[in-house]
């Protein structure tokens, strides 16, 4: 007689003996799966988005904006079929709290709940963190690939040093702005004593950067009479430094400075009668126009990717209806476009697959709102046409339409062409084999 | 000369507003003993109801207003919030500001909106005062420094000259006495931290306009209205005045001095180049500038007075 070599040894004979009547079960009902849900056929497919932005806090209602630019140009869309018949785009917002921690804590919740596709742009910090998290969660999990689709962070590494197969960005990145800005400063001989002023964290070096280099290749002869940056939204007074502005004798400024910082800053030269031209990046952006008034008029410029008054005027009934659904302005026609290539990439390639829609989307040229745009295939960075625009009254001709009902709106000084704006990138990107 | 000129009237200009925002927190707390959390919450209150009541008959209905409508929350909030948590001490009714402020960022933002709101200047105080130097001093500037002057000698008139102010100044020291002599000192504290609103709603109703009235306008202006409380001594009025002049001209000179600390090593003698790998570090601290720190000096002030006088300029010494 064999005596067990354990106490358990029975056990575990006995439960040998019944499992095999079930051993057979499992792979016979995974082959029964697999045949009904692997079979090939015409079947609706949904690109599902996951927003991770800001959406409590001073800067909510920007992201607000954005999401229900994503739903309406979404479900545009898919009315009209163009991601092929019965394909759907859906998007859904997720709270980052405009944290790094916080954004990829919503990384892993949009993960564990399926989405393939994420979408971000308020904050290069928390893009960049949460490419670096993309890249690793691609690398370790084949197969389940999750593509990055950035509509506002410029931060320039994103499509250089840190450049990914998996990140498109759809917003002209803070490099090609500059470049615009200065294209367009390089003709204006009452540019003579520049001041540059920015908040202190990435963006604002940035720019001050940027500016230095541009402006020494474009206009030599121009003086950089002050380089400020001040701590991102706590100063609310503004007159020392317009103080310095005046005591320097700059003609311009330029800032990439958004929000009530941006706002406090126009009004402060407003209210001391500083004649400086102000050039900046987030003249359009959300609240400032409304801060602005007519503060402003004759004397900020910006730099924007489409505004309601452009040369022909296109996407102006888009924006009634926006304004008509949401009481709120159009301002981020780079969803509007993204929305158009993905819904494109789609259709041409068959599948909601990233790795697939990732291809399809390189290289891709389409007629947006503001011209033909191409989707560079060497850095992923959208090469678009932009705007220098001035803050002005409207006149019924040029300036039709206001912003934020001001009364006031965006007069068109200059369309500068995509290849003006096209910066030279050190991007090398590992690509993953067409699916 | 010009230049130095200008920047000591906008110090002046800049010290005046904080003095406004901070005057009812001081007073709030040499009354009360309480650290009120929710004053920014009710500065905020007080631009957003002067937008709401401007739009509906105007500004200086508005200025008048504003102020009293705040002045009653706050003195509800006193007599059935702060009352019956005032038993249990200092902690408890720190707490209930706290979470005041957080309840009455939430309501405004559900009844207003996430956005800024076009609450403007009014037409008739728009524009220059006087021309200084080629830079225009804006009108509405001089008003809002008048009015933090009234507000100063306003409140100094009240607590030395009228019988109110007198048995408040009373109850400070001897409540228990005052209330044995016959007056209500419970009532006197509703009136006091009305008051003490009230000044906050006055400082929203002014500021409101100049700065962006937003959802976020109380967070940065009330940590600042912390140090300046602080830094003038917890419950003195005159070291809040002085304090808010000092940081006013703190802020706004520094603003001006472009130097950092490898400049100020060079001056001394000692230079050296930049070893560090600017890709790596692009922003050594030694190449910060004073400029760039401006507005974090008042925060560094106070720590510095904490260490060296912890009861602020003019405050009384506790115990």
């Amino acid at each position: 007689m064999q005596y067990p070599q354990h106490r358990w040894q029975p056990f575990i004979a006995h439960r040998h003996d019944l499992f095999k009547y079930f051993r057979r079960l499992p792979t016979l009902i995974a082959v029964v799966v697999f045949v009904a849900v692997g079979a090939p056929g015409a079947r609706a497919e949904t690109l599902k988005i996951a927003m991770i932005e800001t959406f409590s806090g001073p800067f909510a209602p920007i992201a607000h904006n954005q999401l229900n630019t994503y739903r309406m140009f979404a479900d545009l869309a898919n009315q009209r079929q163009l991601s092929g018949t019965g394909n759907l785009i859906e998007v859904q917002g997720f709270d980052g709290k405009g944290s790094v921690q916080e954004s990829l804590s919503q990384l892993k919740t949009v993960i564990d709940q399926g989405y393939r596709y994420i979408s971000q742009g308020n904050g290069s910090g928390v893009a960049l963190a949460l490419l670096d998290a993309v890249n690793k969660h691609n690398q370790r999990n084949p197969g389940k690939e999750i593509v990055f689709l950035n509509h506002a962070a410029i931060d320039p590494e994103l499509t250089n040093g840190k450049c990914s197969f998996w990140h498109f960005r759809f917003d002209a990145n803070s490099d090609m702005k500059m470049e615009a800005l200065t294209a367009f400063m390089e003709n204006d001989a009452a540019v003579r004593k520049v001041y540059l002023i920015g908040q202190n964290y990435a963006h604002g070096q940035a720019v001050s950067r940027a500016a230095k280099e541009l402006l020494r290749r474009r206009r030599p002869d121009v003086q950089i009479v002050g380089d400020d940056l001040h701590p991102i939204g706590t100063v609310k007074d503004f007159s020392p430094y317009i103080a310095k502005i005046k005591a320097a004798g700059a003609d311009t400024v330029i800032t990439g400075n958004w929000g009530a910082d941006l706002a406090l800053l126009i009004r402060a030269a407003k209210d001391a009668g500083l004649g400086v031209k102000f050039y900046t990046y987030y003249g359009r952006s959300a609240g400032v126009p409304t801060a602005m008034g007519a503060a402003g008029v004759g004397q900020v410029r910006t730099v924007v990717y489409w505004h309601e008054n452009n040369e022909t005027f296109s996407g102006h009934d888009l924006a009634t209806q926006f304004r008509a659904k949401y009481d709120d302005d159009l301002y981020f026609v780079s969803i509007v476009t993204m929305v158009d290539m993905l819904a494109r990439a789609v259709k041409a390639t068959g599948s909601v697959d990233p790795v697939s829609v990732a291809h399809g989307l390189e290289g891709m040229k389409i007629t947006a709102l503001n011209g033909e745009v191409e989707m560079r295939a060497v850095d992923h960075q959208l090469q678009q046409p932009l705007y220098i625009a001035t803050w002005s009254a409207l006149d019924g001709k040029r300036v039709k339409y206001d912003q934020e009902k001001t009364g006031y709106g965006w007069k068109t000084e200059r369309k500068v062409e995509r290849h003006v704006a096209a910066q030279p990138t050190s991007c090398q990107m590992q690509r993953p084999l067409k699916r | 000369m010009e230049f130095a000129l200008i920047t000591l009237l906008n110090s002046l200009c800049y010290g005046l507003l904080l003095f406004m925002l901070s005057a009812g927190l001081t007073l709030i707390f040499s009354m009360m003993g309480v650290l009120n959390f929710a004053h920014a919450s009710f500065y905020m209150l007080g631009a957003y109801l002067a937008y709401a009541i401007s739009m509906w008959i105007g500004f200086w209905p508005a200025l008048l207003m504003a102020p009293l409508v705040v002045g009653v929350l706050g003195a509800l909030v006193e007599r059935y919030g702060l009352r019956a948590v005032h038993r249990q001490g200092h902690m408890p009714e720190l707490l209930l500001t706290y979470g005041l402020a957080y309840v009455i960022g939430e309501l405004v933002q559900l009844i207003w909106g996430r956005a800024p709101v076009p609450y403007r200047i009014p037409a008739g105080l728009d524009g220059s005062l006087f021309t200084f130097y080629g830079t225009s001093f804006p009108a509405y500037r001089g008003f809002m420094m008048l009015v933090a002057l009234l507000m100063l000698v306003a409140i100094r008139c009240l607590l030395t000259r009228s019988r109110t102010g007198l048995v408040i100044q009373a109850a400070l020291t001897h409540p228990e006495m005052v209330e044995a002599l016959g007056h209500d000192v419970p009532r006197i504290a509703m009136l006091v931290f009305g008051g003490g609103c009230a000044l906050a709603g006055l400082a929203g109703v002014i500021g409101g306009n100049a700065l962006v009235t937003e959802p976020s306008m109380g967070a940065t202006l009330g940590s600042i209205t912390f140090v300046v409380a602080v830094v003038g001594g917890l419950g003195s009025l005159n070291g809040a005045f002085i304090a808010s002049l000092l940081i006013g001209l703190l802020q706004t000179v520094a603003v001006a001095i472009d130097y950092s600390l490898r400049d100020f090593l060079s001056l001394c003698g000692l230079s050296f180049s930049s070893g560090t790998d600017l890709r790596l570090h692009p922003h050594p601290f030694w190449d910060l500038t004073i400029a760039q720190m401006a507005p974090v000096l008042p925060y560094l002030l106070m720590i510095v007075l904490l260490i060296c006088r912890p009861r602020g300029l003019m405050g009384a010494r506790e115990g």
